[in-house]
């Protein structure tokens, strides 16, 4: 997720870098306002927390692992403000010490992952939890909030990508793959989201600021039923292949990257070469027809192949980090 | 996820990069990373004069070149997504043993890997030769506020810390039989996590107690260390003017 140097140009680095020096100077003043002296070690301490939080390996399927990103949890536990803080301050120093995401880089990395998910996390558990305040918002607050974290994040680099990105991929497959993939991941963000917010209610409801000023949640807390992850995951997936194959499709129609995976893959090219073959063949209704389903056929491949290709990943990682583990 | 991990990127030395005040070489980085990026792409042997210059530190800050190679790695996963752009880019293509690949995306990929692996390598070579809390000075002298750093050399400091704690809970369920392989078993670890946030707040309060009974009025005291010279910002800068000529060079070239 920690985006290198020379991958989005210069301007829109620069640009970043402002918006995300505002929103961290402006979340500093709002934090050390709730917090007064209290702010450093508080603030050191949850970054610290993120940070081991990030190293949690937790179990995805058959033996692969992913981790937190935390954003979302960090702003419900904490508020916004400190939550942006706390998740900042862990994007630099993984700038910083481990090289991890670049320099120049550093402000788009804090606004996708500091201000983004920390201000959607919060205002969709806020919302939720206004709408429901019983159990079942706290339920599907911290799933939604955790879950929406991650995927308008993703969202957000597909745009920084769209603005400035290098390569010439048609952004319209870039917010497909991203979208389809963190619609993904983001299933597995809120159900660790939403057990570890239970778990902190259970034993300190005092600390979880997100529900401060809802007086029946103040003492409620939760826990995840079979019944309840199962239909997370299918809403969630569900949500995540409704995006890839219809909200993005309506915005271009065949878009040229989208064709050469399509092609690459094999599924799709005989429909798309169908719907350019003749001069009339592009204004039939079978045509048409063809190239729409190609278009899904090839975004749905795309975002299974980027998935795939995101989990061999996640492997070569976690492998890489297990040798770091033992040296 | 072993102990002193923090600290696994330093190389101890005394070498003339090693002693160099903190704020001189953050600053030398940071105009140097931002050189890289400005280097137009096409420009090939411009970022070879780049990474010549990278080389030149390595060596004068006596760091092994496989160490600084090895933590490199940290870059993969983009450099793996760059790999994939000479496929996906769109416009004008080219034939490369019958593959037809996007000339945009063939220049992005090189870009990617270019710029990165210089960011990358230049980032390394200052953490192996700078100590966490010289860091943290140096970002202190360059007007990053103190609030920010203040935190941030919290969070350092008790890193191993709470990490620690996360280790020990881990070790404490796997010796009752704990090895979840799909996602449906994730409770009990992010339980944990609860448990953990739950721990690090209460360690922030302690510490909160700890530091107004030793007088701490809300601010942090300043930092009153020796500052760098004129040379040693003259001798720090050399390196990423150097590169940045070579940016104007090829910017007014045509």
């Amino acid at each position: 997720m920690h985006i290198p140097e020379g991958f989005i140009n210069l301007p829109t680095s620069l640009g970043a870098a402002a918006v995300a020096g505002g929103s961290v100077w402006g979340s500093l003043r709002a934090a050390s306002r709730d917090l007064k002296d209290r702010l450093v070690p508080f603030a050191g301490l949850t970054a610290a927390f993120i940070f081991a939080l990030q190293m949690l390996n937790f179990p995805v399927a058959a033996g692969t692992t992913g981790h937190l990103l935390g954003g979302a949890l960090a702003a419900i536990l904490l508020g916004p403000w400190l939550g942006i803080v706390a998740v900042t301050v862990v994007v630099v120093i993984q700038a910083l010490l481990f090289a991890d995401g670049g320099l120049v880089a550093m402000g788009l990395n804090i606004v996708n992952m500091a201000v983004i998910t920390a201000l959607v996390g919060w205002y969709v558990f806020r919302g939720a939890v206004k709408v429901m305040p019983r159990r079942s918002g706290l339920l599907v607050g911290s799933l939604a909030a955790a879950w929406a974290s991650v995927v308008v994040s993703s969202i957000g680099f597909s745009l920084q990508y769209a603005i400035g990105g290098v390569g010439g991929v048609d952004p319209i497959l870039v917010v497909r793959s991203m979208v389809g993939v963190h619609g993904v991941i983001g299933i597995g963000e809120g159900l660790i989201t939403a057990a570890a917010v239970g778990a902190v209610l259970a034993a300190r409801p005092d600390l979880v600021t997100g529900t401060r000023g809802i007086d029946d949640l103040e003492t409620a807390s939760t826990s995840l039923s079979r019944k309840a992850i199962g239909g997370f995951v299918g809403a969630g997936l569900a949500v995540a292949v409704a995006l890839v194959v219809f909200v993005a499709p309506l915005a271009g129609s065949a878009p040229d990257g989208l064709v050469r995976v399509a092609e690459a893959t094999g599924f799709a090219a005989a429909a798309a070469d169908n719907a350019y073959s003749g001069p009339l063949a592009g204004y039939g209704v079978a045509g048409l027809d063809n190239e729409m389903l190609g278009t899904i056929i090839a975004g749905v491949v795309g975002t299974g192949l980027t998935f795939a290709a995101g989990m061999i990943l996640v492997g070569v990682v976690r492998r890489r980090s297990h040798h770091a583990g033992a040296a | 996820m072993s102990g002193g991990h923090l600290h696994a990127l330093h190389v101890h030395g005394h070498s003339p990069v090693h002693r160099m005040a903190p704020e001189a070489k953050v600053a030398a980085l940071l105009v140097f990373v931002l050189g890289v990026v400005a280097t137009p792409r096409e420009a090939m042997w411009a970022f070879g004069i780049h990474g010549f210059l990278l080389l030149a530190v390595v060596t004068f800050a006596e760091l092994p070149i496989g160490f600084v190679l090895r933590r490199m790695t940290i870059e993969a996963p983009f450099v793996t997504f760059a790999l994939f752009l000479p496929f996906l880019g769109g416009g004008a293509e080219t034939e490369v043993l019958g593959v037809g690949l996007s000339i945009d995306g063939l220049w992005g990929a090189w870009n990617i890997l270019a710029k990165a692996t210089l960011g990358v390598g230049a980032s390394v070579t200052l953490i192996a030769t700078t100590e966490i809390p010289e860091l943290l000075h140096g970002l202190d002298r360059l007007r990053v506020p103190r609030l920010f750093t203040a935190i941030a050399g919290f969070m350092v400091r008790y890193i191993d810390v709470v990490a620690g704690e996360l280790q020990r809970t881990r070790t404490a369920m796997t010796a009752r039989g704990h090895d979840p392989r799909w996602l449906w078993q994730v409770g009990s670890l992010a339980t944990a996590a609860g448990a953990l946030f739950v721990r690090s707040y209460e360690r922030g309060e302690r510490v909160h107690q700890a530091m107004v009974a030793r007088g701490f009025d809300g601010r942090m005291p300043p930092i009153d260390e020796r500052r760098a010279t004129p040379i040693e910002w003259a001798s720090a800068m050399a390196m990423p003017l150097t590169a940045w000529m070579t940016v104007l060079l090829v910017l007014v070239t045509p």
